[in-house]
């Protein structure tokens, strides 16, 4: 475990949203959507981020990209500080980290082709300047995400939400990026398609030696395609461990009433789901304690008083709970 | 459109069906257009305005300025002179034809001049955000509150008569126009997960707003170009009909409009025919800008 490469690296990430009051002269308030994120990223790996809606699940892959500006915290990519600004070597980092977006009928511009959408970062980034070699290198993309080659003067909406996330995946490997931040790629798709697409990331991980950040909301998925699972909550990594050892053995409450959610296998099995009691409180505003400690059937005094971190439990298995310390 | 085949001369059935598609959308369009009958009688009005307005010296019976002192406010039908002749035995037909074409290159002209600078002020407005987009839009509203005739009134005065001018008068009062529809397009547009993805791409903003926001409001764009064409025919018109704008003997509907005002009883056809044309060619205009918006927005699918 010791000797694999990291590649990402999340600091104490915090990411804060101004939100105005509607009432004229309102204060604004402030909405955290990630508080002191910790995270590794280590090379060739799929690390899967888990949380419900609103969890800062996006935010945090959005930070990742350059999307958002983190309000603070540090982000470091193969050892260096992680700024697109950067005059000498920012561009090149750009293509070096690249995204997957949810919704692939917004992701794709309406008005240009296929062939146009694909071939656009190479334009951009000038790494093939001769059209020609750029046209083979677009219709070789295409067959590397299983596309028909034939397909390419075609515009998005003649192509299917399968069809079309496959276009994102082409336009994302056209740089030959070393990390995909995967934001729900497959959410928006059918059932079936959603098998065909995450087959698909598995074999071009294998192909092109890519690290994945997958986000999603769907268990079944993470639990699929990850090697290691980051369960979030309210902006917070609350585990962090091996998919296998996850499921094995959940520690967090959060993630026990998480896990207990999935329906049993067969009819015979006995499952008692655990309720978290209330809903999630607000993210806006001053946040103190733990999180969880409004719903959680552990809570005691200290959690309503101090935010717990991270804790390795041995075997990489992190934790941020008072009930492990 | 050509398909392009990999595998092969001959085109495989999935180019074809993809050529077939194309087609089948690039109709779809006209066939939506063509089964609104108003829009219809637009563009044949607008066509028959062209069609006339570039043809206008192998069109017209006279040299519209030729002067017959002997034939003066000629009634309509008169041998000759279809339309009749004017105070100086000018034949209105000639007129009407000439004027057609300074109509059309005056309203073209000025709808692409303010069309250009509207747009780059509603792209760089909309998607720069913030102070910029604050002062650009308050100095738009400030030439909205100022009533268009009054404004275009000013340049002339300013700038004198002339073709150009009344070009460059009425261009500068329909830059807000302009300018407001690509904004809230562009707004809409640079928020769109597809910008995101260009941005992540690393893409700069240069790139983004023209590459990527700019093509998608052109169907909003045509659609008030298309509307805004009637009414910059209607304020060439009214600036001539001021003495203002194209100025006698260069023929325009609006001159002769005025020209006909103090005869109107002993001569009413100068005016009559010269507002008539006013009136049917807004009208076409008009009626093509609604038939594009209806082919453009996909919610008046029948």
């Amino acid at each position: 475990m010791a000797e694999r490469e990291v590649l990402l690296q999340v600091r104490d990430l915090c990411k804060e949203f101004k939100v105005r009051s509607r009432k004229l002269g309102g204060a604004t308030q402030v909405l955290h959507a990630l508080s002191h994120v910790n995270l590794d990223v280590y090379r060739g790996e799929t690390l899967g981020i888990i949380g419900e809606s609103g969890c800062g699940k996006s935010t945090l892959g959005r930070c990742i990209v350059g999307l958002h500006t983190p309000t603070s915290g540090a982000l470091t990519f193969e050892g260096a500080p992680l700024d697109y600004h950067a005059k000498e070597h920012g561009k090149a980092l750009r293509s070096k980290i690249q995204m997957i977006f949810q919704d692939p009928y917004s992701s794709l511009n309406p008005r240009k082709t296929c062939k146009k959408i694909v071939e656009e970062p190479m334009l951009i980034h000038n790494t093939m300047p001769d059209a020609k070699k750029r046209e083979e290198r677009v219709q070789e993309l295409m067959s590397v995400v299983g596309l028909d080659a034939q397909h390419v003067h075609r515009f998005p909406h003649e192509f299917s939400g399968g069809q079309r996330q496959r276009i994102n995946i082409a336009r994302a490997l056209s740089l030959n990026p070393d990390l995909l931040v995967c934001d729900e790629p497959v959410s928006a798709l059918d059932v079936s398609i959603q098998a065909q697409v995450l087959n698909l990331f598995g074999r071009l991980q294998k192909e092109f030696g890519l690290t994945y950040v997958f986000i999603s909301h769907d268990l079944s998925v993470i639990k699929h395609i990850s090697d290691r699972i980051a369960i979030m909550y309210l902006g917070q990594v609350l585990e962090l461990c091996d998919a296998a050892s996850i499921y094995a053995k959940p520690m967090h409450p959060y993630t026990q009433a998480l896990l207990s959610a999935i329906p049993p296998t067969s009819p015979f099995e006995e499952k008692q789901p655990i309720e978290l009691q209330g809903d999630i409180p607000s993210p806006i505003g001053e946040q103190k304690g733990c999180p969880l400690a409004s719903r959680c059937p552990h809570c005691t005094e200290r959690c309503r008083q101090e935010c717990p971190h991270l804790k390795d439990q041995g075997d990489g298995h992190q934790v941020a709970c008072f009930l492990y310390e | 459109m050509e398909a392009k085949v990999l595998n092969g001369g001959a085109i495989s059935k999935e180019a074809q069906a993809a050529m077939i598609r194309k087609e089948r959308t690039a109709n779809n369009a006209w066939h939506k257009f063509s089964r609104n009958k108003s829009a219809l009688v637009g563009l044949v009005i607008v066509c028959l305005m062209l069609f006339i307005g570039i043809l206008a010296p192998v069109v017209s019976p006279y040299d519209p300025n030729a002067l017959d002192v002997t034939a003066t406010y000629l009634p309509p039908l008169s041998e000759g002179h279809l339309l009749g002749t004017d105070d100086l035995g000018r034949d209105l037909l000639s007129r009407l034809i000439y004027g057609a074409r300074m109509s059309i290159v005056v309203a073209l002209g000025a709808t692409v001049l303010g069309g250009a600078i509207g747009i780059l002020l509603g792209l760089i407005s909309g998607y720069a955000g913030g102070v910029v987009d604050a002062i650009i839009m308050r100095v738009m509203d400030g030439m909205f509150a100022f009533p268009f005739i009054l404004l275009s009134i000013l340049l002339v005065t300013i700038l004198g008569s002339g073709v150009f001018n009344v070009i460059l008068a009425i261009g500068i009062g329909t830059v807000p126009g302009f300018a407001r529809v690509v904004r809230s397009k562009v707004m809409v547009t640079k928020n769109e997960e597809f910008c995101n993805a260009e941005r992540v791409l690393g893409a700069s903003p240069l790139r983004i707003m023209f590459s990527h926001v700019l093509p998608n409001t052109v169907s909003e764009v045509v659609v008030y170009a298309t509307l805004n064409i009637g009414s910059a025919i209607i304020s060439e018109a009214s600036l001539s009909f001021l003495g203002l704008g194209i100025l006698i003997p260069t023929p325009s509907w609006g001159n002769i409009l005025r020209g006909g005002r103090g005869c109107l009883t002993t001569a009413p056809h100068l005016a009559l025919f010269s507002g008539l044309l006013i009136f049917i060619a807004v009208i076409g205009f008009n009626l093509v800008g609604d038939g594009i918006r209806d082919v453009m927005d996909p919610k008046m699918k029948k």
